[in-house]
């Protein structure tokens, strides 16, 4: 191959292994934030596509948890610090509150 | 507080408060006083020894911030005080969230230190206290030998009769503390076998009544539960997971809240605050945890409770 055509060949393998890369960073899952603090989740509600990971970071100064209210997902109690995280991937609405203070709630939507 | 008795005999009733320099307070509600010689040579109710236990609250062991670095501490401080009483009490209730986050090592340390006072201990669980894999199963392994459920149970003791409740499982989205119809259901059967001249004693982790349901200071049911007490002369509810005492009388009931040994929160819908732990400074924190003496005098129709700080 002359050493031109090979420059070429390198620069399309190149492009297309970026071309690649390009692919696979789109499709990298998201990750939400949800901070507790307060007795409260801010955002109380978010909008998520499906797929994406949401982490709840418990920065009050007492133990919470999260758990749905369909069941579908429940943290063990986290201490100031702690965090926990799920991955939706299946689309609706999906509402949810701490079980020790049951007066907090919050509702993540995916779509 | 109304002071006429169903059974027809007149009676009086006041309410004495007295406090003590730097150490307590002390409610005093006497009952009441027999109307004659004669009727109370008539009487044909046995009078009971007195007696006196204590409760305890919301030491929830494995807490540690800077206003209290070690919730142990403070709660073998109150636990020293009850062991130094002149006279010791019956056995002690604690209402509930013994731990911060249901750890074994937590349970552990809270029963190596109340166990120096040498008397039985009943226990409830608050809602720190079923935060384990399953719900609620550590605890009921720990304290839950012979109850029922999620952990109810009832005993007599001098002629009382005390009921203990279970109000923080099964806790729905944006609700209160709860009690489920089981329960329920077992508290209708419990009480049916006494008359309405046994004086009742219910205790339970959240307040159950409306003490400020923003909050998540109540319970769903509480109205169908004081129902189910409203026929008897004499019935005290003592409650926890506020800490701090709050008071109210429906009645013939005489509802209680108590201090925490490990932190306390604000009044109910203080501005700018959350129903979780309140900081105070170091020199104050003694004085608003503590722990109550009740007492059971016979013929007064509410208990004398006593209230006392660690300093």
């Amino acid at each position: 191959m002359s050493r031109l055509r090979l420059a070429a060949c390198a620069a399309a393998v190149a492009m297309l292994g970026f071309g690649a890369i390009g692919v696979a960073l789109a499709a990298d899952p998201a990750v939400t934030a949800v901070d507790i603090d307060n007795f409260t989740f801010s955002p109380p509600t978010i909008t998520v596509a499906s797929g994406t990971t949401v982490k709840w970071t418990n920065d009050d100064d007492i133990p919470h948890t999260v758990r749905a209210v369909d069941g579908s997902f429940h943290s063990k109690a986290m201490d100031t610090s702690d965090s926990y995280a799920f991955t939706f991937t299946k689309p609706g609405v999906y509402s949810y509150f701490c079980s020790l203070h049951p007066k907090m709630v919050g509702k993540v939507v995916v779509k | 507080m109304s002071g006429l008795e169903a059974d027809g005999e007149s009676r009086r009733g006041f309410l004495k408060c007295m406090t003590w320099a730097g150490t307590g307070l002390v409610w005093t509600v006497a009952g009441g006083v027999p109307a004659s010689i004669g009727l109370e040579a008539a009487a044909a109710t046995t009078r009971a020894a007195p007696f006196s236990f204590v409760q305890v609250s919301d030491s929830h062991i494995g807490f540690a911030k800077p206003f209290n670095p070690d919730a142990r501490n403070t709660y073998r401080e109150a636990i020293a005080k009850i062991a130094a009483m002149p006279k010791k009490p019956d056995f002690i209730i604690h209402t509930g969230d013994v731990s911060q986050l249901s750890k074994d090592d937590q349970f552990d340390d809270a029963d190596q230190i109340i166990k120096t006072v040498g008397v039985p201990v009943f226990h409830i669980p608050g809602e720190h206290d079923v935060l384990d894999e399953g719900q609620g199963k550590a605890f009921l392994a720990r304290y839950g030998k012979g109850t029922k459920g999620a952990g109810w149970y009832s005993f007599n003791h001098g002629g009382v009769h005390f009921v203990a409740l279970v109000n923080v499982v099964n806790l729905k989205a944006g609700g209160l503390g709860s009690l489920g119809p089981e329960q329920l259901a077992w508290l209708k059967d419990d009480l049916a076998a006494h008359g309405p001249s046994t004086p009742i004693v219910v205790f339970a982790h959240i307040p159950l009544w409306a003490l400020y349901p923003d909050w998540g200071w109540a319970t769903e049911e509480s109205a169908q539960a004081l129902a189910l007490l409203s026929r008897f002369g004499s019935v005290t509810v003592l409650n926890g997971h506020i800490h701090q005492v709050q008071q109210k009388v429906e009645g013939r009931v005489a509802f209680y809240t108590a201090r925490s040994t490990a932190f306390p929160q604000a009044s109910p819908g203080a501005p700018g605050m959350t129903p979780g732990p309140m900081a105070v400074p170091a020199d104050k924190l003694r004085g608003v945890l503590g722990v109550r003496e009740v007492s059971f005098v016979a013929r007064n129709h509410t208990l004398p409770v006593v209230d006392q700080t660690l300093a």
